[in-house]
């Protein structure tokens, strides 16, 4: 029971009062050890192997403070040695050799082993054990390790296996630690061996790290980093504009524009490994290959990035964007109305008749979805398409695309940061993956051999060679490749990444 | 009586959230969006699929989850939350309190900036200050609480920066709390920067919440002030030589109270379901904020979870609201 005494309440009174009144300016605050970053989304759980959040691509800057993958990514999707120094797989392909990084530490002091590679690469590859991409891990086994090297058999052959190592649930977790506290218990207290350490954690509030003075890759540039997660776009640019925040990302292009001149700030603005595109799903008129090649051909792509996105983004006529390593730039699908009205009349539609169907979009799900999709409905009216828009929410999307009931068209946006072809055409495009809205057996049958082929220059021409085939037939409507606009303090230097991920300990650092 | 209230109450209370339960676990199987659709990656094919169903046990019969589930909640387990990893039930309690705080704050600013508007609006009836009063009221009225808080951010964070935007309290300060109540524990313990701290960064949040519902109290309390100064007991105190002030103060918001109590007691419950939106714009990290994120990623468990702890709270402000106008009113009390 607690007694307040007059002199106490007074005592508070003034206390609450002084702090209420002191100045609180921050804009002038200049950065110190402290790097407080407004985020765009929240980090809802630590584990970085299992459960929604390992595939949630924005989270992965978080992950990677904390914890290490099995191998690193530059800033332009190319890969680096991460806590394995070399891998690869022998001449015939049906073994793959690990080498693990000596001299590392996990976060309470004990050292890093090559039992915590196999365990983390057993624990996602167990079908029941909620990793969203078990079947990748479960792609090899039995293990064996001598020295720093392991060695595994491959049970199914995977060519990017090695590229997922990299990308979503590539992290390696601490065995033993992991094991003694249990999945509660590391949520609440979690370690890694990456450059920082979870210091206080507050869920849609902040997540405040600390460098870690053992780092396999030399000191971290902040002592502290701060994530403060701030969902809210209005929110982040008041947060950066009034110097409570170091840097931010993901504000509005207008915001951005703004905001990037003003005294004491900077910005960058670079395109990442996100896609716009419009599924088409086979059925009804949507079998008619004019009515499909002239919704393509309507579309000004350019004027859309320029008018609607203050020119931040890149025209794509394929799923690769040019960083990916299947782009080709000889794939055009050039904008002309006039073969698009060709092509329908050649089907009986015109303006006055025109082919009817109902596409789906996000609205403020992605900069400017609704919008878009509005200014194309327009541009294909022109030309004798007439388009019912009709908005979703993203759960309803994915729950209509695994089943195959997507509307004739639908928006979406599609995120690729290893770059491989696989994870872009591939998933988007074959029959047999849940995310796909085309599903047809002419491709298929181009698609299927892709999969498991060895030879990597084969591979990569294979798919764009598809890529050629899909633009031909007009089985999807890229967009475009967005552009990541990043305002930060004038007295930071920032690396932005073309996967998105604005991790702090190698891409902001002091000017 | 009271006791009797209480009973009654909360045996209604009972099979409200009974309905309350029963009605979400069926809506959000039924309604689009399911969350293995939401995570389960690009090359995933069918057995990979039902086996994430499965971890999350979302491939038995609807009837055979159900009850599962409810089990749980009757012995106060509420499972586990498929984003979050964490027992739900730990997970609100965490959570919890920074709404309650929040709430509560908006309630006093609410009640004092309202009732002080409606005794100086009757002080000054018939004048231009009444005017004034009702005019600004108008604004209040009208403008909803996430327009108050974007205006407030403007205001207070970009314009003239002198408050902190986001967050609950320093992430440099969040540390030693024994409780989730920062700011009762801060205040009690003579943490009192601390305190202080915590109160500066939920100031554009509470004002965002409590002006909308210091208009309602305005409109209806000056109401209520307004034709009890017209009775003949305050006529007597007139007569009597009590001064204007005393005669509203001592004599008619005694009387006039109990709608706008009432009334305050219905609003409360909204101003708990607007945290959703202003804990989002502030990023505070309470069950609004919480809600949205659970919604976004159809985290059944948690859903449920927050949706059952809403109801609970809705009920016992209900029960305490009766059980106050009760208190201060007789006639209710042996009605």
């Amino acid at each position: 029971m607690f007694n307040v005494t007059r002199r106490q309440a007074l005592a508070a009174s003034g206390g609450l009062l002084t702090t209420l009144l002191a100045p609180q300016r921050f804009a002038s605050a200049a950065v110190g050890n402290t790097l407080n970053i407004a985020y765009n989304v929240n980090l809802p759980s630590f584990d970085p192997q299992v459960g929604p959040s390992s595939v949630n691509p924005t989270i992965q800057a978080i992950y990677r403070s904390v914890f290490d993958q099995y191998i690193g990514q530059k800033p332009d999707l190319s890969f680096e040695p991460g806590l394995l120094t070399g891998w690869g797989w022998n001449d015939d392909k049906t073994k793959v050799w690990m080498d693990v990084r000596e001299n590392v530490v996990w976060h309470d002091g004990t050292p890093f082993t090559p039992e915590d590679v196999i365990w983390s690469i057993q624990r996602e590859g167990k079908p029941d054990g909620g990793n969203p991409v078990s079947f990748i891990w479960a792609g090899i086994d039995n293990f064996k390790v001598d020295g720093k090297r392991i060695t595994a058999d491959v049970k199914q052959y995977d060519p990017v296996i090695f590229k997922w190592m990299a990308f979503l649930t590539g992290y390696i977790l601490p065995k033993a630690y992991f094991e003694k506290v249990g999945p509660q218990g590391f949520e609440k207290a979690p370690i890694g061996t990456g450059p920082y350490m979870v210091d206080a954690y507050e869920g849609n509030a902040y997540l405040r790290l600390k460098a870690n003075p053992k780092y396999w890759g030399g000191k971290p540039p902040f002592e502290t980093v701060v994530f403060k997660f701030v969902p809210d776009a209005t929110s982040r640019v008041a947060e950066i504009e009034s110097g409570s925040s170091d840097v931010t990302l993901e504000v509005p292009y207008e915001e951005y524009d703004r905001l990037r001149v003003k005294a004491g700030l900077h910005g960058e603005c670079k395109p990442i490994s996100d896609i716009a595109q419009i599924f088409i799903t086979n059925g009804g008129v949507m079998d008619d290959k004019n009515v499909r090649l002239a919704m393509c051909h309507a579309v000004d792509k350019d004027a859309i990035i320029k008018r609607l996105l203050r020119g931040y983004g890149v025209r794509i006529d394929t799923l690769e964007a040019p960083e990916y390593a299947a782009y080709d730039p000889s794939i055009k699908v050039a904008h002309d109305p006039e073969l698009a009205k060709k092509l329908l009349a050649a089907s009986g539609y015109s303006k006055e008749k025109p082919v009817k169907f109902t596409i789906q979009t996000t609205r403020g799900f992605k900069p400017k979805d609704y919008e878009m999709i509005q200014a194309i409905v327009g541009m294909w009216r022109d030309v004798g398409i007439d388009a019912n828009i009709e908005i979703y929410e993203i759960a309803k999307h994915f729950e209509l695309r695994m089943s195959h009931k997507l509307a004739p068209a639908a928006f979406y946006n599609w995120g690729n940061a290893i770059g491989d072809p696989t994870c872009s055409t591939g998933f988007a495009m074959f029959s047999k993956s849940p995310h796909s809205a085309w599903h047809s057996d002419d491709l298929d049958a181009k698609i299927g051999p892709l999969w498991g082929e060895k030879d990597e220059k084969k591979r990569i021409q294979g798919w764009k060679d598809v890529d050629r085939y899909i633009a031909e037939q007009g089985y999807i409507l890229p967009l475009l490749q967005y552009a990541q606009p990043i305002l930060y303090k004038s007295e930071l230097k920032v690396t932005p990444n073309t996967s998105g991920a604005l991790q702090p300990a190698t891409l902001v650092a002091k000017a | 009586m009271l006791l009797a209230i209480v009973v009654n109450r909360l045996a209604m209370a009972l099979v409200t959230l009974a309905g309350v339960a029963v009605v979400v676990f069926v809506l959000l199987r039924v309604v689009p969006g399911d969350p293995v659709a939401m995570m389960i990656s690009p090359g995933a094919g069918p057995a990979e699929i039902a086996a994430l169903k499965a971890h999350y046990g979302l491939d038995a019969p609807l009837f055979t989850q159900f009850w599962i589930w409810i089990k749980g909640v009757v012995t106060g387990d509420f499972g586990t939350s498929i984003t979050l990893h964490l027992n739900v039930t730990e997970v609100l309690a965490a959570r919890l309190p920074a709404t309650l705080e929040l709430a509560i704050a908006a309630l006093l600013v609410a009640v004092i900036l309202g009732g002080g508007a409606a005794v100086v609006g009757t002080l000054l009836r018939r004048t231009p200050g009444e005017a004034v009063i009702d005019g600004l009221n108008s604004i209040l009225l009208a403008v909803p609480d996430f327009i108050w808080a974007l205006a407030l951010v403007l205001l207070f964070a970009v314009a003239l920066p002198v408050l902190p935007l986001t967050g609950r309290i320093d992430p440099a300060l969040a540390q030693g709390f024994v409780t989730r109540f920062y700011l009762a524990e801060s205040i009690l313990t003579g943490r009192f920067a601390v305190a202080g701290n915590i109160v500066s960064h939920m100031t554009m949040p509470t004002l965002a919440l409590a002006l909308p519902l210091a208009a309602v109290i305005v409109r209806l309390l000056k109401q209520s002030l307004k034709e009890a100064m017209l009775q003949d007991y305050v006529l007597l105190a007139r007569i009597k030589g009590f001064g204007e002030l005393r005669l509203v103060l001592q004599e008619a918001l005694r009387n006039a109270v109990g709608p706008t109590l009432a009334l305050t007691g219905v609003q409360f419950t909204f101003l708990i379901g607007g945290t959703v939106i202003v804990e989002r714009i502030f990023a505070y990290p309470g069950i609004g904020n919480l809600a949205i994120d659970a919604v976004i990623n159809r985290d059944f468990p948690l859903i449920q979870g927050l949706v059952l702890l809403f109801g609970l709270i809705f009920i016992l402000i209900n029960i305490g609201v009766d059980l106050t106008v009760a208190a201060l009113n007789p006639r209710l009390r042996h009605a």
